[in-house]
């Protein structure tokens, strides 16, 4: 750890005006630093290396065939505070749901940025390729996009919509949506490029990338549908707080019943956590204070690709878990994917099963603490 | 005469396109233009009546659990169940922090910066040690050169009227705010799993059973955001509407008002939510009329949609086709819905005037009090403009608030009671008609619903913003927006300031306006009233 001298007062200052305290500080960089896969010994270099940059990091965050939803999980984080991120850590000089400035004031901002590159760009929503499907300052999103990601050092498409279209791209995708990747494809752009599937993005997801960015100057490890591995390396059945009864083959087989109560398995009842892959239970939601499998809810799998079509019938048990899962097959993310992908296309049962073995699997990030 | 285009407009939720025409330094004419179009209703067809309510919460990520609940609600209505007591208590738990939430984050989020000067603030000269450690970080900030989110507005803009110290206060509640909006969201997910996407009211009523740790959690969050809104909110409104009492009465607009009401009564009599439902026309004021399903009917005259006849949105003949903006003839994605033909105001200053004129006591003491300090006792009409619309959300936010200590404490009862609770099991019909009414915190929200086959047959959403930001309709006659902005003065039409108050004043929910409905299902469907 640094000496205090070393420190800029004026991020100090920064922390005390939030009401942190130096110390509450070094323990969220401290979380960080595990949400990144690094050892906690780590947290006091992120905090320097936070505390010295000379210029917040610009970002760009563009909005395109969305809901906001994203804009709205992230104002949700907690340890950062959003207000932290945006007046510590990042500079967001462009967002349409929060800045300031609209209309030919906000296009001036992009025009500047455009021309200083060296920005972050954050894509809520996928892109509509019908024309006229959407537009923003009378351009097609498309242009947009391909305006903006041109000067950018790093592209980050957050939330279900921006990595493939998401909902509104569902059968039979009436505005004809296409995911980030695609659309960059379309255009000709090739730039880093993170993908963090769900509908909404867990906005401890999103801060933990840019913090990655922020400390190793590169975005982090990624699966080959681009995604964190940190956040997407096992699967939710695998972190699951009901999972000891699903392997006791307890179950809820009805809402609101005793046995939810109880916290069984919400596995008959729909739940997708066996096919997804997200830290989901490890990180919660809304500053931890539940998430959905917690809150009786079944997972509907909206963190993996597709995920509207390829696990409609959210209510419908998965097909081919073997209950209570022993002896089921591993498989990584990717393979797992196409299985289920190929399964869809064909409206089958998937007989090879996910991580429902009795050795759980470990993911890259070390697994358990 | 000098055209004003703002594209895109900000602050709001999604992509909104405003066009105004100012003769002699005021709006002359003006026009809303939807520029994003994602078809959630063809997306429903064919698919499990069951996934509807996650998929349309998918519509607004600011409102997501209204949009849940019409939807389960319509399938209550068309599966012929209801929720146990604590069902219906818990959806509404789940829906009064999403109101407490929005209205949090309207407030300072989205509108407070048409009226608050963020760099006026730093001339401010304070004496409490808080306020003087926000002023030394916004210097740092400011001195940064990177401003972030606040740079290039319409700061020293000549309508900003307040002086600094209460700019400062208002900066300082700004980023306090920012807090608390994520802890109302926190009740949300208390009983909903998460917030935005709540994952626990599907048709019958919720999920999960609560335990003794989720309510006595919920009680404390919930008297903490309590005592905020109290002091905190509460005082900022009072802080600063004196300075603006003279902008009373921009932005009026038409002056009907519609509400579907929300937060179900044990009853489950729509006339009898804490909100409750009815409408009301300029005409006839305050007379308080039956607001009924079938007598909405939306036009595409103006609309980037093949033309039609208005109908009913139980009734379908549209096809999306994009002309082009032409504001003289097709202009927007949005449609034009009408009650009983009339362009309706819909949002918090309808409801809490649904609600005034329908005798709820509590609405009626909150305004009653409100237009006593403000010297206009007896005329709840000055309230129809863009600082009606500030008062109206936050009295409505304290409503909520105050209701939502009560609703904790009628879930512990029920339990004691043994009356625990909070599911209804139902199978599927084969077929099936059903209407949600419900209100999302920008307005009146309607879901129907058609299954065939156990299958989704056609899905129709009327939401919020499109009663608002619609277009004219086949008569020429404008939406509310485009009718509130006319007689607005521009000082300066580089930087129409005046023009986003009026806009932001309806928190325009851009996702939630677009929609379509299916081009092969012309036919009348026979939908009952809920």
């Amino acid at each position: 750890m640094g000496k205090k001298d070393e420190v800029s007062k004026q991020f100090l200052d920064a922390l005390e005006f939030r009401g942190i305290k130096r110390r509450d500080f070094l323990k969220y960089c401290g979380a960080t630093a595990a949400l990144i896969g690094l050892s906690e010994l780590y947290g006091p270099k992120i905090a320097a290396a936070l505390e010295k940059a000379a210029k917040r990091q610009p970002v760009i965050w563009l909005n395109f065939a969305s809901d906001s939803g994203c804009t709205e999980s992230f104002i949700k984080a907690t340890y950062p505070s959003p207000a932290e991120v945006i007046l510590d850590i990042l500079s967001v000089d462009y967002n349409e749901t929060i800045q300031a400035a609209a209309g030919k004031q906000a296009e001036e901002i992009l025009a500047a940025s455009r021309k200083a590159g060296g920005y972050i760009l954050i894509v809520e929503g996928g892109v509509p390729t019908k024309k006229g499907h959407g537009m923003i300052g009378n351009k097609e999103m498309l242009d947009v996009l391909k305006e903006m990601a041109g000067p950018a050092i790093a592209v980050i498409a957050i939330g279900s919509c921006a990595t493939d279209g998401g909902v509104p791209a569902a059968k039979p995708n009436p505005s004809q949506i296409i995911g980030t990747g695609e659309a960059l494809q379309r255009v000709g752009i090739s730039k880093p490029l993170v993908n963090m599937d769900l509908c909404p993005v867990n906005p401890q997801y999103l801060v933990g990338v840019v913090v990655n960015f922020l400390l190793l100057g590169k975005i982090p490890d990624l699966d080959s549908q681009g995604r964190p591995k940190m956040f997407y390396g096992q699967t939710i059945h695998d972190n699951c707080e009901r999972r000891a009864h699903f392997d006791a083959g307890r179950f809820v087989e009805k809402f609101g019943s005793q046995e939810e109560a109880l916290g069984y398995c919400l596995y008959k009842m729909g739940c997708k956590g066996p096919m997804t892959y997200s830290a989901c239970p490890k990180i919660q939601y809304n500053d931890r204070t539940s998430w959905c499998i917690k809150a009786g809810g079944p997972c509907i799998g909206c963190a993996e690709r597709g995920w509207t079509d390829k696990f409609a019938g959210f209510y419908e048990p998965l097909p081919g878990v073997k209950i209570p899962g022993l002896g089921g097959v591993e498989a990584g993310a990717d393979k797992l994917g196409a299985i289920a992908a190929v399964a869809t296309a064909a409206g089958i049962a998937v007989h090879a099963v996910a991580t429902a073995a009795s050795g759980r699997t470990k993911g890259k990030d070390g697994g358990k603490k | 005469m000098a055209r004003i285009t703002i594209d895109p407009m900000t602050r709001i939720e999604g992509h909104l396109r405003i066009d105004v025409e100012i003769e002699g330094g005021k709006v002359k004419d003006a026009w809303t233009t939807g520029t994003l179009f994602r078809g959630f209703e063809l997306i429903l067809q064919g698919r499990d009546p069951r996934d509807a309510w996650h998929i349309t919460q998918r519509i607004c990520g600011v409102c997501p659990t209204s949009h849940g609940h019409a939807s389960s609600m319509s399938m209550d209505d068309a599966f012929k169940i209801k929720p146990p007591d604590n069902g219906r208590i818990i959806r509404n738990i789940i829906e009064g922090a999403q109101f407490m939430h929005s209205h949090i984050l309207w407030f300072y989020h989205l509108n407070a910066l048409d009226y608050v000067d963020v760099v006026s603030a730093l001339k401010a000269q304070p004496k409490e040690a808080s306020l003087k450690k926000v002023q030394a970080k916004l210097k740092s900030f400011v001195e940064s050169g990177q401003l972030g989110p606040f740079a290039n507005a319409y700061w020293g803009h000549p309508a900003y009227k307040l002086p600094p110290d209460v700019n400062l206060l208002a900066v300082a509640h700004y980023l306090e705010a920012l807090e608390m909006q994520a802890k109302a969201a926190s009740v949300s997910a208390l009983f909903g799993g998460r917030m935005p996407m709540t994952m626990t009211s599907p048709p019958g009523g919720v999920t999960h059973v609560p335990s003794v740790d989720d309510l006595k959690n919920y009680l404390f969050r919930v008297k903490e955001l309590q005592a905020w809104i109290d002091s905190v909110f509460i005082g900022d409104l009072l802080a600063i509407a004196p300075y603006y009492l003279g902008a009373a009465g921009i932005g009026k607009g038409y002056a009907n008002f519609l509400s579907w009401g929300v937060f179900e009564d044990a009853s489950f009599d729509p006339k009898k939510r804490l909100l409750p439902r009815g409408a009301i026309f300029a005409s006839d004021f305050p007379k308080v009329h039956d607001a009924k399903p079938e007598d909405v009917t939306e036009d595409t005259t103006h609309g980037w949609y093949k033309d039609g006849k208005p109908l009913n949105p139980a009734m379908g003949v549209t096809e999306p086709d994009y002309t082009g903006y032409d504001s003289n003839k097709k202009y927007t994605w949005a449609k034009a819905p009408r009650l009983q033909g009339k362009p309706m105001e819909v949002g918090a200053l309808a409801r809490m005037v649904v609600a005034y004129a329908s005798g709820q006591p509590t609405a009626k003491k909150l305004i009653d009090d409100t237009l006593a300090k403000i010297g206009h006792s007896g005329h709840p009409e000055v309230l129809f403009g863009i600082i009606g619309r500030i008062a109206a959300r936050t009295l409505e936010c304290k409503m909520v608030a105050d209701s939502m200590y009560q609703w904790g404490l009628d879930v512990i009862e029920n339990i004691k009671k043994g009356n625990a609770a909070v599911y209804t099991e139902y199978k599927i019909p084969d077929k099936a008609q059903g209407i949600g009414l419900w209100e999302a915190p920008r307005g009146a929200l309607g879901h129907w619903i058609d299954v065939d086959n156990k299958r989704i047959k056609n899905y129709q959403c009327v939401v919020p913003t499109t009663w608002n930001v619609c277009p004219r309709d086949n008569n020429n006659v404008r939406g509310p927006i485009e009718e509130a902005l006319i007689g607005t003065a521009v000082a300066n039409a580089e930087k129409p300031l005046e023009v986003m108050r009026v806009v932001h004043s309806f928190d325009p929910c851009l996702a939630c306006t677009v929609h379509v409905i299916h081009p092969e299902s012309n036919r009348i469907m026979d939908f009952k009233v809920s």
